[in-house]
């Protein structure tokens, strides 16, 4: 009888490892189709020329998409500044304060916003920022696109700091912190990794999101560094060109998302690097 | 740990630098010397994406003769194009179909517009079934959308087809799922010549298809149509040549089956009657229409696409925009259309606009 | 509060003669907390309000028939937005329920089975999927998984368990079923990385006490990692199911965008963000823009629908992990 029972037990945990490691290894296969299938596409544009020139139209040599790159990194540069840390003050006030009214509201809104499509973000951020103001500017289309990552941040680091032990809060307390004091130094910067972790998947998405863009960025065709203007982005430029009949357009097209992905990528590992440097620090 | 704040320093310069060359301004007007005192102006437009490959191509060649205005075009739409302009968030926009003068009057705007035909272009109905060049009528056509042919080999189609062998094949239908120019002017055209189209679904840049698939875009059209052997669809002239998709022959009204070319579209232009009648600053749709035109060698699916310039305080941008398609609508501007898989306006039309404006 | 922020409330205090008191900095900070959660409460509900607003015409004249009327007809001015709730719905939760598997098993085997060595690496290389932009799955989907489904998948499927209503019907690739599959891939990194999250934070005794009391390594797991998990697993699928209700630009290449309602998976459907892409640039008359922001205002609702489910889920089960204990 017990024999019968450690068997079945046994053979459960067999079933279930191989389960696991099939399933994890099923995941890989779309990152790997997709990576393969754009790299192959983008690989043969990819010059100097695309990093560093403006579009040039159908039939001419040597255009590029540095007027995107350059416009991206801006508006998401000024989206990240103004979301991160109001994401951050926004998931630790729903984790602290997790009984008070402001708080209940304040979850379903953001529920609500995380499951707005992009470009109903984008229409709103179209509708007070472009309409009043006349005219497409990135500025739009960066509130747009805090709009996006300001939910992702949110609710991850309420999920993070949900998992914190009450031992550290109380550990502060009764060192004599007030409590502003526990949240930004053992809450947010003791769970670092963690809190980041939440905060790039935020930057990854919204870098690659195109409809918040469209109706708020709008687009340019040359390099613009002026904010309160219409400005390229990557996600934007590669859907026109993909968009158009043209085989050289849509191949600068897979060329720009293989740009964008590197340039996702690099911020992604860059920021794992320089986190796990200054925790062994710690 | 030193190291790592090192990085972090340069990585923050590098991030930096946009806002750096910003305020040294690195573009390329500030190195040009013959502009250095002159004002560069940006306008900007939105519209169409039909006619964003030539219009890309205008702009670029205009520039080297007209240094300080920048143009900068954006194809979200027509309808998303005219809608900027009545707010007037761009300067001038572009659509594949007229604006009516009901839709001006009700927006209470306070100023008028001016809507200027640019170049033509055609809608072509492209197939997968290898080895066999159709010919199909409008009529047989609508049926075919409509869902009411549903084979390959129907007599309706044989009959227009003797010489060849049509296999017992489901035709699949692949239609446009997002709104467009492209299919209001596919539309339009079915709507005149079967009755019972016109009745259900009838004609606009949105409709409830009443059978087959939806794809993106002009392009996934052409994709699902490479993909699928058996389909139908309609796209731009230029997806069609550029992905090598075999392209139906259409009769027109004097009865011949035409292949789309640059030639039958500057023929159906050609039909366009009374031209010197046409009033500049009213454009009337009838009058404009080009579908079904008269004529042996025209392709009955052929239209205009046009500029719409408002007309507000004949301020800079407005002067430079006319400036812009007088150049566009001379012979100069013109020749450009043709290697882009788009035709040249008859040049009587041409004339008229620049001298009317 | 912060060193720097500290400094410059000193000196600002300076001016007023007050001690920067213990109390005084967390009353502060405190307000500084509420003024930034009020003002994004503030700019949400405005955003509500506009969207209700835009979409007024629409509402006056279809009223609440607008959520059970099927037809979906830009030309006749009639809209309905049942085919497209369906298929939000449809497609949200088999995606969920595809994803599900993948994004925790991925987390076990990061956290627990796999080498340690390689954990940073497995976990970046699947946090890259969500850094994919989503039109690029959208034009793979188009590229690459259409066909897959139209020439390899169908027949798989209609030979196993082709007799279920799900699976009927002709298939040319683009369908609801495509929508769902890409969908649950962009998803997973979600779930995948919340969960790894959730799995690495658990106390070591609670896997140490298993071990000790003879359970098998998937005992341990189960008891141990999954169960105090379980309500950060569910709000991580809230997570994901908030993304997949959302999501635009991949759907809208692979759906086909078609106002019907069909039990069968490969058949092409609609959902509200992808006719909302599709046809908010080109919509030139009032009333289809009006149709299509009551449509939007609709999706906030089934949203707040979802989260308020899986909140009561939570609650629900919260006593129920612990017993497992």
């Amino acid at each position: 009888m017990v024999k019968n029972v450690m068997l079945y037990r046994k053979l459960k945990n067999t079933y279930f490892w191989f389960m696991v490691i099939g399933f994890t290894l099923f995941t890989f296969i779309p990152l790997f189709l997709i990576l393969k299938h754009t790299f192959t596409m983008g690989w043969n544009e990819l010059s100097i020329d695309f990093i560093f020139n403006t579009p040039k139209p159908v039939g001419e040599y040597g255009g590029g998409m540095s007027h995107a790159i350059i416009g991206s990194l801006i508006i998401i540069s000024l989206a990240v500044v103004v979301s991160i840390p109001a994401g951050i003050i926004t998931g630790t006030f729903l984790s602290e304060f997790p009984k008070s009214k402001v708080s209940s509201i304040l979850r379903t809104f953001i529920g609500i916003l995380s499951g707005t499509p992009s470009i109903v973000i984008g229409i709103f951020a179209y509708v007070i920022m472009v309409v009043p103001l006349k005219s497409f500017s990135a500025w739009a289309g960066s509130l747009a696109l805090s709009l996006v990552i300001l939910p992702i941040v949110t609710r991850s680091t309420e999920e993070v700091l949900k998992l914190v032990p009450i031992t550290i809060r109380e550990a502060g307390l009764a060192l004599g912190f007030t409590r502003i004091k526990i949240f930004y130094y053992l809450l947010i910067k003791g769970n670092r990794r963690a809190l980041s972790t939440g905060v790039i998947l935020a930057i990854s998405r919204s870098m690659g999101e195109t409809a918040p863009l469209l109706f708020t960025a709008f687009g340019n065709v040359y390099l613009s560094y002026k904010l309160s203007g219409p400005m390229a982005t990557l996600p934007v430029q590669i859907f026109n060109y993909a968009s158009s009949p043209h085989l050289e357009w849509q191949r600068q097209a897979w060329t720009g998302a293989m740009v964008l992905i590197m340039i996702i990528f690099s911020i992604n590992v860059l920021s794992k690097l320089i986190l796990s440097s200054s925790e062994r620090r710690m | 740990m030193k190291i790592t704040k090192s990085v972090l320093e340069s990585l923050l310069k590098l991030l930096l630098l946009p806002y750096l060359s910003a305020y040294f301004s690195f573009s390329s007007d500030s190195l040009c010397l013959t502009n250095l005192y002159a004002e560069t102006v940006t306008i900007n437009g939105a519209g169409a994406s039909f006619p964003y490959p030539v219009y890309t191509k205008w702009f670029s060649e205009y520039q080297k003769e007209a240094l300080n205005v920048k143009f900068n075009y954006q194809p979200i739409g027509s309808s998303g194009g005219v809608r900027q302009l009545f707010s007037q968030t761009v300067d001038f926009a572009a659509s594949d179909v007229l604006v009516s003068d009901k839709e001006i009057a009700s927006k209470n705007l306070g100023w008028n517009i001016l809507q200027i035909p640019t170049v033509l272009g055609s809608v072509v109905v492209v197939y997968n079934l290898s080895g066999f060049n159709l010919k199909i009528d409008g009529n047989v056509l609508a049926q075919i959308f409509k869902g009411k042919i549903s084979k390959w080999n129907d007599p309706q189609i044989a009959s227009l087809n003797h010489e060849l062998k049509l296999p017992n094949k489901e035709i699949l239908v692949i239609h446009r799922s997002d709104g467009s120019g492209t299919t209001e002017i596919f539309t339009s055209y079915l709507s005149i010549v079967n009755q019972e189209w016109k009745r259900a679904p009838g004609s606009g840049k949105a409709l409830s298809w009443p059978t087959g698939i939806g794809a993106k875009g002009n392009d996934g059209i052409s994709t699902m149509i490479k993909q699928t052997p058996g389909s139908i669809g309609y796209v731009e002239y230029a997806f069609a040549i550029n992905n090598n998709l075999p392209m139906v022959a259409i009769k027109n009204v004097s009865g011949k089956f035409i292949i789309p070319s640059i030639n039958s579209m500057i023929k159906a232009a050609s039909a366009l009657k009374n031209i010197s009648e046409i009033n500049i600053q009213k454009m009337n749709a009838d009058k404009m229409n080009l579908l079904n035109a008269s004529g042996d060698e025209t392709y009955p699916i052929t239209s205009f696409t046009y500029l719409i310039i408002p007309i507000k305080k004949q301020d800079e941008k407005e002067n430079q925009i006319k400036k812009f398609v007088k150049w566009a609508l001379s012979i100069k501007g013109q020749n450009m259309t043709s290697s882009l898989n788009y035709a040249p306006l008859p040049a009587e039309l041409s004339k008229k606009i620049i001298d009317g404006i | 509060m912060l060193l720097c922020q500290q400094n410059l409330a000193k000196k600002l205090l300076m001016v007023f003669k007050m001690k920067l008191t213990a109390k005084l900095e967390e009353r502060l900070g405190i307000s500084l907390m509420y003024i930034v959660v009020l003002s994004i409460i503030i700019l949400i509900f405005v955003m509500f309000i506009l969207l209700f607003k835009m979409s007024w015409p629409a509402i006056t004249k279809f009223g609440f028939h607008f959520i059970t009327s099927k037809e979906w007809n830009p030309v006749k001015e009639q809209f309905g937005a049942w085919p497209f709730l369906y298929g939000t719905i449809i497609t949200s939760i088999l995606s969920l329920m595809i994803a599900l598997p993948f994004g925790v098993s991925s987390a076990i085997f990061i956290t627990e089975i796999g080498p340690k060595k390689l954990r940073i690496f497995l976990g970046t290389s699947i946090d890259l999927i969500a850094s994919i932009p989503s039109i690029i799955f959208g034009m793979w989907g188009l590229f690459y998984l259409v066909p897959f489904i139209r020439e390899t998948l169908t027949p798989l499927l209609k030979n196993s368990i082709g007799f279920l209503p799900f699976f009927q019907g002709p298939s040319f690739g683009i369908s609801l079923l495509a929508a769902s599959l890409i969908l649950s891939i962009m998803i997973i990194p979600i779930i995948s990385s919340l969960c790894r999250e959730l799995f690495l934070s658990v106390p070591v005794t609670y896997k140490e006490a298993a071990l000790a009391l003879g359970a098998t390594p998937f005992e341990k797991i189960k008891l141990a990692v999954l169960a105090p998990s379980i309500t950060g697993i569910v709000g991580a699928a809230g997570l994901a199911l908030a993304r997949a209700l959302g999501e635009t630009m991949a759907v809208v290449m692979v759906i086909g965008n078609s106002p019907h309602v069909s039990l069968s998976l490969l058949s092409p459907g609609a959902t509200m963000a992808s006719i909302l892409a599709n046809e908010y640039a080109e919509a030139g008359a009032d009333l289809h823009l009006a149709s299509l922001c009551y449509m939007a205002t609709l999706l906030f609702i089934v949203t707040m629908l979802v989260n308020s489910i899986s909140r009561f889920i939570i609650k629900y089960f919260k006593p129920k992990a612990f017993r497992g204990l």
